[in-house]
Formats: C-alpha cells, sequence, structure tokens
C-alpha cells in the first residue's frame, strides 16, 4: 500500500484562536478513516486545514508525496482533493446539473455524469431544479455527486448522514461502500457511528484538537468501551 | 411631441449608460464585495483614452471602440492585483475609501493634463446625420449608442445567466471560499471579473465620447446617479441592474419634459422611497 495522505503536527487558527494543536495521522491509499469526536473536537477543522481553508495553519500535509501546507485552496484541490462540506454547499442560484458540472476535471479518473446518474437516479429528475429547491437529501446526494466527476481520488466527507432519514441513510452507506470498492480513500468526519463502524478501517478520535486514540477496525470489540466514553454516547 | 420624444431618446442613451455602468458595478460588488468608486473616474479614463487616441494617435473611432476597453481593462488588472486584493477579508469600507482615492487621483491628473473643460470628440462619419422618423428626428449616432449599449448588456446577461463561465460567477458571488476549494482559480476570477467590470465602464465611456464632452469631471457627474441606479435596483440581480438602468434612464427623459426642475433630483427621490419602502432594492435579495 502507498500513502495517501499524511498529517503531521497539524496547527491551525481561525484569526487568533489556535483550534489544533498537532494532530497527526495517516491514510493509505484505499482505506477508509474516520475522524470521530464530540461537538467542537475540531473535526471539521481537520477536513478544512488540508484543503488550505483556516486563516493559518503548520506543520505538515503531504498528499501523494507532495507538501502542500503553503498552497492555495484551489491548488491542492487540483491534487485531487474532493470535499463534501458539513453545510453541503450547494450553490443556490445555480441548477442542481449546473452544480455538478460547476466543478472543474482534474484527471480523466473522474465518473462519467451518465455513470453519476445512474448511482444517483433523483438527481437526474431533478437535474432542472435551482439548488435551493432540493431536499436536504437530494442536496448531500449532489453534494457526494460533483465531487466524483473532478476525478478526485481523496474524499473528505463531513457528516454526510447528519439530520437525514434513514433511508437516505442507508443509500449514502451503499454509496460510501462502492466508492471504497472502486479504490477511493476517504476520510470522514461522522457523529452516527453505528453507520461509520462497519464502512471505515480505522477510527481516530479527536478531542480538543489532537488526536487522542486510534482504533483499528479489527480492535472495535476490544476497545468499544473506551470509545463510548470519549465520544459520550 | 418632438421635444418629448427627443427628451426620451435622449433618456433612453443616459439609460443605457447606466445600465452598462452599473451591471459592472454590481458583478464586482457581488464577486469582490468591493464597491468601485473608481468606475466613473475609469469611464471618464476610456473617453479620454479613445480622444487622446484620436488627436496624439490618430486611432479612430472604431478601433478606441475596442482598444480603449482593453487599455481600460489592463489598468484594472493592475488596479486588483497592486490594490485591491490586500484588502479582501477586511470591511468593504476599506475598497469604498481606496477607490475613492484613486479618483481623486485619476481626476486630479487629468485636470492637470487637459484641464477642467471640456474636449469635443467627433462623430464617425458613417453615423452622422439622422433620420426623420415620424414624430421625431432621430441621429443616427444616438440610435448606435442605445442598440449597441443594450446589447453588450444582453450579452453579458445572457453569458452570465446561460452558460458555464457564467455558473462560475454566479457560484463565485454565492461563495468564493467554497468554489476555491472545488479546484477554481477564484483569485484570477476576482482580477478578471474586475478588469471586465472596468473594461464595460470604458466603453460607455467611449459611446459616451461623441455626445458629451470628454471632461475630467464627466465621470464624477455620472456616478453618482448610477450608484443611485445599483441602490434602487438592488445588488445581486444581472438583469435587474439593467432593467433598473434603463428604466431610470428613461424615467429622467421624461421628468426633463414634464418637470425640468426636477430632472436632476427625481432618481434620488426614487431612491428614498424605494429604501424605505424595499431596503434590498427592487431586483435585490435580502443577504
Ligand atoms: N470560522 C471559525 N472561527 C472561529 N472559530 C471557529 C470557526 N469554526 C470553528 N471554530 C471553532 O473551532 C472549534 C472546532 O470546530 P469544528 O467545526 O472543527 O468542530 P467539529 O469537530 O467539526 O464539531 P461540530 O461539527 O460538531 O461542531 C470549535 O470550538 C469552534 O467553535
Ligand atoms: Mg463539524
Amino acid at each position: 500500500m502507498t500513502e495517501m495522505l499524511r498529517v503531521s503536527d497539524l496547527h491551525s487558527f481561525y484569526g487568533e484562536s489556535h483550534i489544533l494543536h498537532g494532530v497527526d495521522f495517516v491514510v493509505e491509499r484505499g482505506e477508509l478513516v474516520t475522524l470521530l469526536g464530540r461537538n467542537g473536537a475540531g473535526r471539521t477543522t481537520t477536513l478544512k486545514s488540508i484543503l488550505g481553508l483556516v486563516d493559518r495553519r503548520s506543520g505538515s500535509i503531504v498528499l501523494n508525496g507532495r507538501e502542500v501546507i503553503d498552497l492555495a485552496p484551489h491548488r491542492i484541490a487540483r491534487l485531487g482533493v474532493g470535499w463534501c462540506p458539513e453545510e453541503r454547499g450547494i450553490f443556490a442560484s445555480l441548477s442542481a446539473e449546473e452544480n455538478l458540472l460547476l466543478l472543474p476535471e482534474f484527471s480523466s479518473e473522474g465518473m462519467s455524469v451518465e455513470e453519476i446518474y445512474r448511482m444517483f437516479p433523483n438527481l437526474y429528475e431533478r437535474r432542472k431544479s435551482p439548488g435551493m429547491r432540493l431536499s436536504g437529501g437530494e442536496q448531500q446526494m449532489l453534494a457526494m455527486a460533483r465531487i466524483l466527476r473532478t476525478g478526485a481520488r481523496l474524499l473528505l466527507l463531513d457528516e454526510i448522514t447528519e439530520g437525514l432519514a434513514p433511508v437516505i441513510v442507508q443509500a449514502l452507506g451503499r454509496v460510501v461502500r462502492k466508492l471504497k470498492e472502486l479504490g477511493y480513500t476517504i476520510v470522514m468526519v461522522e457523529q452516527n457511528f453505528r453507520f461509520a463502524a462497519p464502512l471505515a478501517d480505522r477510527h481516530h478520535v479527536l478531542e480538543n484538537g489532537r488526536i487522542v486514540q486510534t482504533v483499528g477496525k479489527d480492535e472495535l470489540q476490544a476497545k468499544q468501551g473506551l470509545l463510548h466514553q470519549y465520544l459520550g454516547v | 411631441m418632438k421635444a418629448l420624444f427627443g427628451q426620451l431618446l435622449l433618456g433612453l442613451i443616459n439609460g443605457s449608460f447606466y445600465a452598462l455602468l452599473s451591471l459592472g458595478l454590481s458583478i464586482i460588488f457581488g464577486l469582490l464585495n468591493v464597491i468601485n468608486f473608481a468606475h466613473g473616474a475609469l469611464y471618464m479614463l476610456g473617453a479620454f483614452a479613445a480622444y487622446v487616441g484620436l488627436v496624439q494617435l490618430g486611432i479612430g473611432y472604431w478601433p478606441a471602440l475596442v482598444l480603449s476597453p482593453l487599455v481600460v481593462g489592463v489598468l484594472g488588472l493592475l488596479i486588483e492585483v497592486l490594490l485591491l486584493r490586500r484588502l479582501y477579508g477586511l470591511d468593504p469600507l476599506y475598497g469604498l475609501l481606496l477607490t475613492f482615492g484613486l479618483t481623486l487621483v485619476l481626476e486630479g491628473a487629468f485636470q492637470q493634463l487637459f484641464g477642467v473643460s471640456g474636449n469635443p470628440y467627433p462623430m464617425p462619419a458613417q453615423l452622422s446625420g439622422g433620420a426623420d422618423v415620424r414624430f421625431m428626428f432621430l441621429p443616427w449616432y444616438r440610435g448606435w449608442a442605445v442598440v449597441v449599449s443594450l446589447l453588450v448588456c444582453f450579452a453579458s446577461w445572457w453569458v452570465i445567466e446561460r452558460t458555464r463561465l457564467g455558473s462560475y460567477l454566479r457560484a463565485g458571488t454565492e461563495n468564493p471560499r467554497l468554489l476555491q476549494a472545488f479546484g477554481v482559480n477564484v483569485p484570477l476570477m476576482f482580477t478578471l471579473t474586475y478588469a471586465y467590470g472596468v473594461a464595460l465602464a470604458a466603453f460607455a465611456g467611449v459611446m459616451a465620447a461623441p455626445i458629451y464632452q470628454v471632461s475630467p469631471s464627466m465621470g464624477s457627474n455620472l456616478i453618482m446617479v448610477v450608484f443611485a441606479v445599483v441602490v434602487i435596483g438592488g445588488m445581486g440581480s444581472i438583469a435587474g441592474s439593467i432593467i433598473t438602468g434603463v428604466g431610470l434612464g428613461l424615467v429622467e427623459g421624461m421628468t426633463k419634459y414634464f418637470y425640468p426642475e426636477f430632472a436632476s433630483t427625481v432618481v434620488f427621490i426614487i431612491m428614498a422611497i424605494v429604501l424605505l419602502v424595499r431596503p434590498a432594492g427592487l431586483f435585490g435579495r435580502e443577504r
């Protein structure tokens, strides 16, 4: 296996607030890892820092062997990073299809529009609707779908199941499993541990801007109590 | 009757220029969050580029129609890269102050160089004269100015609202950070959008040169009304700024005929009323 992402001693700031205090983790190509933690632990900030979306950051972020800590967000994205933001980030004044086609293609490895519509049939029916008319589930599907077209091979998914009905969560579970089969590397922030547990190779628990615990999928049974304690579930 | 239609035509011409200018202002404000006070000065610069080109270099109206917006557009690139870029993330007031200062510098420099009085710019020979249509005399140049300005406005609207290129501008206007995180070179978009907006102003300046005199203060006279147009139309709607610009030009023209005393204030009275009734403007969305 080769390394897709290595985050070392990552510190991040919003203005004067020091949010991440030395985050370290490694993701191998084709792996799915989660970032778990309580509200405000710094999980979203970790994803944003990888893309350069915080005010200031230090440490090291190596993507596919390349140091990106000093690159602008669009340059980092073009190295093959797809972001599904917590608030979904559907552009309200663009139609569903315009949202889908908006993102530039970084490589020829991306899915075709036909493949994407096959994976998300609802989006095909809603393609002409303005972004602001889509339901929460449709928005989430669209937010996932549009990063698959670009050829990004590292996906950063932030709480994709949040606030969605169980059937939609199940559908998303099938999509994520499929993506893993297709060889995508995925970093997933989740509150819904039951959603994440069967999909993930490894779980990282964040607390106050640090990774305080790492649990592999084969250790889940043994460390379940510990995880519950950290997550307060 | 003839006098009324004459005023209406003049109103339509002014309205087309308002539309060109407010269109540029609102795409710049929408994406960059900069209130570009220098817009009037850059309109003036567009007219002067054509004038200087003619007097010093013998470049006629037709090439100037393309060259002058290009020159001013390049100046716009420099302004964005060297100055405006440093102010992003701060209060929009800083951008307003910077561009206000720039306006004073540009107008002052042109007063030094060319004096305060107006310089006549000859009408292109192909468009001099006019025709008697049923109820008025229609000077060819004025008809041309209206049609071409509106065509440029419409083409800009079409590109922004209907094409993929335009979808970048709309998305960037909503959330530039997010768009950049998706791999779009948003800093470059900012530069090009500013350049395009000011090139539109310069284009209006060249169109205006044969109708009005070319003078250092021509921009500041116009820009006040254009800001009122933007407030009335509301930020954030491309079609809205075009329609409002043309509409207010017509209203002004009509007022000149019926109550000449009111003609220079009517736009501001409308602005006050709109602000009271619909603070986001006629076409604006509340943010
Ligand atoms: N733009 C911002 N400016 C200042 N502080 C911020 C900003 N965004 C987040 N924070 C702070 O950073 C800390 C970590 O936030 P983050 O969004 O990373 O949390 P999280 O783990 O994703 O949790 P959740 O999504 O459940 O809120 C919080 O204390 C939050 O208040
Ligand atoms: Mg979060």
